[in-house]
């Protein structure tokens, strides 16, 4: 698969090791058509390849958005990169967050860190059509205040009075105010209704495992909780092998995936 | 039914408890309000009292002499706030200081604890909700101390 050319739009600082790609397709190039937690193989050109999840809303009209981790050689030339730059992109790949089968029950998203960005495209599809579901409550945790992801935007969302936002960080000093503990413990106060309530989940492996023991404890059953896993994905199509995860490619049936359908692989330390 | 006896019976962390304990326990129990940043107890004060909180916020605080007070956890609405009163020497861990208005439950330690020396049955099913209590907290702080949000 050819990547496609797309050219910087902005590059913006998030916070003080994650930041955002903003990218506009070649002229007369019709906008990507993706869904909710897929992701795209993003390449810089001479150095390499990365996937990074979708961080923008399906189906809107704002520019196609990656917020990632400056964290490897890929992603650090990434970050240089300056509006007007082009770089390749092949995707979408993967699979979704399943919103469309939320129903009208309440819908638990729990993110941790730089989890929060693939969830982002699944709370605006959500905001889009909220009379169609219940409550919907965003749990997020993170290291510390200075490392909250979309801060504006999380302030926006709370002025708007129809998404519940808990926030709580690791460790804090100084002026912060908030919640100061794991995100694990905003769940038993949670308010939501567990009957029939979608949970969806994204962050490192530990926090995910104990996200979800606090979920089904709560009573989310676990045919209704997903997670998004991370794998070493390539070739994004199931045919190099290097994010097999047991029986599953994570690049072509994942990266979310039916808790109850990888339970048995979840935290197994031979994967 | 004692007020406070109403308050114990809905908190979280009496669900379902032996209506004999709830009783026993309200007889040692007042409530109280804090007002925003009010210092509820210092480290290594005596733990006279202990509180489930019913309506508000407090912050566990750690005073560092380079960096001063430093928040470890906070507790809410639902929360019981201070277990060092069961176990010896009985004194305070952390600071802890209300972050909001705060409205709980303040209980004479001396006097639960002789409640359940007297009365084991109540003592145990108090004592079996105080573990699940410090066993999430030390979970939770065994998670963080993973740093698992931290760049790679």
């Amino acid at each position: 698969m050819i990547p496609d050319f797309y050219k910087v739009s902005l590059v913006r600082q998030e916070t003080h090791d994650t930041f955002t790609l903003e990218l506009e397709g070649q002229d007369g190039q019709p906008p990507m058509s993706f869904e909710p937690g897929q992701f795209n193989m993003l390449y810089v050109f001479g150095v390499g390849e990365v996937p990074i999840s979708i961080s923008s809303g399906p189906g809107r009209k704002m520019p196609l958005t990656h917020t990632t981790r400056e964290v490897g050689t890929v992603t650090k030339a990434m970050r240089k990169l300056k509006r007007g730059d082009v770089l390749g992109v092949r995707g979408p790949f993967g699979s979704h967050w399943p919103v469309e089968h939320a129903g009208n029950g309440d819908v638990i998203i729990v993110a941790g860190g730089i989890g929060l960005a693939p969830l982002r495209p699944a709370l605006y599809e959500l905001l889009s059509r909220r009379n169609h579901y219940g409550r919907i409550v965003l749990l997020y945790g993170t290291r510390s205040p200075d490392d909250i992801l979309y801060l504006d935007e999380l302030k926006h969302w709370r002025s708007q009075f129809d998404l519940e936002i808990h926030v709580t960080v690791d460790r804090a000093v100084g002026s912060w105010r908030g919640n100061v503990g794991l995100v694990t413990s905003l769940i038993p106060k949670a308010p939501f209704d567990p009957t029939g309530a979608m949970a969806l989940v994204c962050g490192p492996e530990v926090m995910m495992r104990f996200t979800v023991q606090e979920l089904r404890r709560r009573g989310v059953s676990p045919s209704r909780i997903y997670v998004s896993m991370e794998r070493n994905m390539k070739c994004g199509m199931g045919f190099c092998g290097h994010c097999q995860h047991g029986p599953h490619f994570v690049c072509k049936d994942g990266p979310v995936f039916q808790f109850d359908e990888i339970e048995e692989l979840f935290g197994k330390r031979e994967i | 039914m004692k007020h406070e006896e109403t308050g114990l019976k809905n908190h979280p962390f009496l669900a379902g408890a032996d209506p004999a304990l709830i009783k026993a326990m309200a007889a040692h129990a007042k409530p109280v309000r804090m007002e925003e940043g009010a210092v509820i107890y210092r480290e290594g004060a005596e733990s006279a009292e202990f509180y489930l909180i019913e309506q508000g916020r407090v912050a566990l605080e750690v005073h560092t002499p380079s960096r001063g007070p430093m928040v470890i956890e906070t507790l809410e609405s639902g929360d019981l706030l201070g277990w060092s009163w069961a176990v010896p020497p009985f004194r305070k861990s952390f600071d802890a200081r209300a972050l909001e208005p705060t409205r709980a439950i303040a209980f004479d330690a001396t006097a639960i604890r002789n409640l359940m020396e007297q009365n084991p049955a109540l003592g145990y099913e108090l004592l079996k909700r105080v573990i699940v209590v410090m066993a999430q907290r030390l979970q939770s702080t065994r998670i963080r101390l993973l740093d698992i949000f931290k760049s790679p």
